[in-house]
């Protein structure tokens, strides 16, 4: 890995089961034994019911933009050539939201409430990113 | 403040000693004592024992270390005056400080050097999270997820965000003490600011400063025999709504102001000045909005027409705020606030002054403090 490629995010202990399913082609969610709210990012505690049991299900993959912006300054070298790029907010359908990018859509077409799904970017053999993409 | 150079014990310390000057104080009349230590920082945890021994303090009553990021400044004097009326001190010293700008390095070989240019690989250490991993980094891209959502619902612009930045600039150019002192602002030279992250131009961010400030609260009583005119507290309070700002684009300001003008007895169109915290343009709005200044999502048009600078009806950020003057977390808008009350602000004093609003606002319009002052006891 050199510095001028993308980062690759660390598999923390927490987030191990959502790089398994990313790795397959599989979004997950975590979801709340105690009260069944789906939440991303995960979380120890839910907040809704502070129960600390959960579990990760398979997500539908599918939402839509609450909001972006578009990040002009280059903070790792890996997004030099990527500036300027969107950065989106995501509410997936059955709960939860992810801060991710939107491929397949150039920035001008970019914005609140599309619909997007999710698509899968290999970023190592062991790293896959969920991505999202609008949804025809 | 601003490009000036010292640790951030070295400012802390200097401030207390300019304050207490101010007051016509001793440092062994203080006997409370509350830091927010800015992030250079290394003891965070007892920072404000680590003060109160540089300081040479002893006997100290009341001593914390507070973190409500920007609403720390409004809520040390909040928690001052409650140690005072709770008769655990008599006065307090209320300390921010930082230094998160590092000096240049001196020349090497004729080629001047880049501050902190550091080259190591372990320089992006910081980038293994996950949203790292999407080019997400940094507070200035969370916020601008909030003001996009905000322009979506409500129809706000680059020009309404403009209008905050020329409005706080002209308050600058009559503050000497202000960072852009000498530099105007039109609309136009807004919009050609380069963008740090849509919807954020340059200037809808505020300044990076090194420096010190320190406020010192102490009962009426005292205040009246000390060397300046005193600044009475009519009223704080403040709010933490909790949950994702991006669904309700609203600050802690509406839970705060509630106990605040009730304590202070006034109502939002009884403010003649107000110093709101502005770590962004945006900030402003959603802060005159959740204030009652505009309903809800009008901030923008509100703004337009000049209203917040230099002979607008409602006089914002009188200094220069943080966009224009200088960024000392919350102690930007505290310090102005009292310069304001005590009639001191020169070039930049507001005629009627005898309400003023200050806020604070800390995380992702998270935290929330409010303090109502007047040079007036009652």
């Amino acid at each position: 890995m050199t510095d001028s490629q993308k980062p690759v995010p660390e598999v923390t202990e927490e987030l191990r089961p959502f790089f398994a399913a990313a790795r397959e082609g599989r979004l997950v969610v975590q979801r709340c034994k105690g009260c069944g709210q789906r939440r991303f990012p995960p979380r120890e505690i839910c907040s809704g019911c502070l129960g600390r049991d959960a579990e990760w299900v398979a997500s539908s993959g599918r939402g839509a933009i609450v909001s972006f912006n578009v990040m002009h300054q280059v903070y790792h070298p890996g997004f030099a050539s990527e500036v300027p790029y969107a950065i989106v907010l995501v509410e997936l359908e059955e709960g939860g939201r992810l801060l991710t990018n939107l491929i397949g859509c150039p920035l001008e077409q970019v914005r609140i409430g599309l619909p997007v799904e999710v698509a899968f970017e290999k970023r190592t053999d062991e790293i896959s990113l969920p991505q999202f993409r609008p949804r025809p | 403040m601003g490009r000036v150079y010292d640790s951030p014990m070295g400012f802390a310390v200097e401030a207390v000693r300019l304050a207490l000057d101010d007051a016509g104080l001793d440092r062994h009349d203080l006997d409370g004592l509350l830091l927010n230590p800015g992030i250079a920082w290394v003891d965070t945890a007892m920072g404000s024992f680590a003060l109160q021994q540089a300081l040479g303090l002893r006997d100290v009553r009341y001593s914390v270390a507070m973190n409500l990021g920007g609403a720390t400044a409004a809520a040390m004097v909040q928690q001052a005056v409650m140690a005072i009326d709770a008769g655990l001190a008599s006065t307090v010293a209320c300390v921010f400080s930082d230094a998160p700008l590092k000096p240049p390095k001196p020349a090497v070989d004729g080629k001047k050097q880049a501050a902190g240019s550091g080259g190591s690989a372990s320089a992006y250490a910081f980038a293994r999270g996950l949203n790292a991993a999407y080019g997400q980094f940094g507070v200035n891209a969370l916020y601008a997820l909030v003001a996009k959502r905000h322009m979506h619902r409500y129809g706000t612009t680059n020009d309404h965000l403009g209008a905050v930045a020329v409005a706080e600039r002209a308050w600058a150019n009559r503050n000497p003490a202000a960072q852009f002192y000498e530099v105007p602002l039109t609309l136009d030279e807004y919009h050609r600011s380069r963008w740090i992250v849509e919807p954020f131009h340059l200037l809808d961010c505020c300044l990076v400063s090194n420096g010190g400030a320190a406020v010192i609260v102490t009962s009426a009583e005292r205040a009246r025999n000390l060397r300046q005119p005193p600044v009475y507290i009519w009223g704080f309070g403040q709010g933490h709504p909790g949950g994702d700002p991006i669904d309700t684009l609203t600050s802690g300001a509406p839970l705060a102001k509630q106990v605040a003008f009730r304590m202070a007895g006034i109502d939002t169109a009884d403010v003649d000045v107000a110093e709101v915290y502005d770590c962004y343009t945006f900030t402003v709005l959603v802060s005159l909005e959740d204030y009652g200044f505009c309903p809800k999502g009008e901030s923008g048009p509100f703004v337009a027409d000049g209203s917040i600078g230099p002979g607008g009806r409602l006089p914002v950020n009188t200094g220069g705020g943080q966009l224009s003057s200088f960024y000392m977390w919350g102690m930007t808008p505290v310090s102005e606030g009292v310069i304001q009350a005590r009639g001191q602000g020169g070039a930049r004093q507001v005629e009627r002054r005898n309400v003023i609003l200050v806020s604070g606002n800390g995380g992702i319009l998270s935290m929330h403090s409010t303090l109502v002052l007047s040079p007036l006891s009652s």
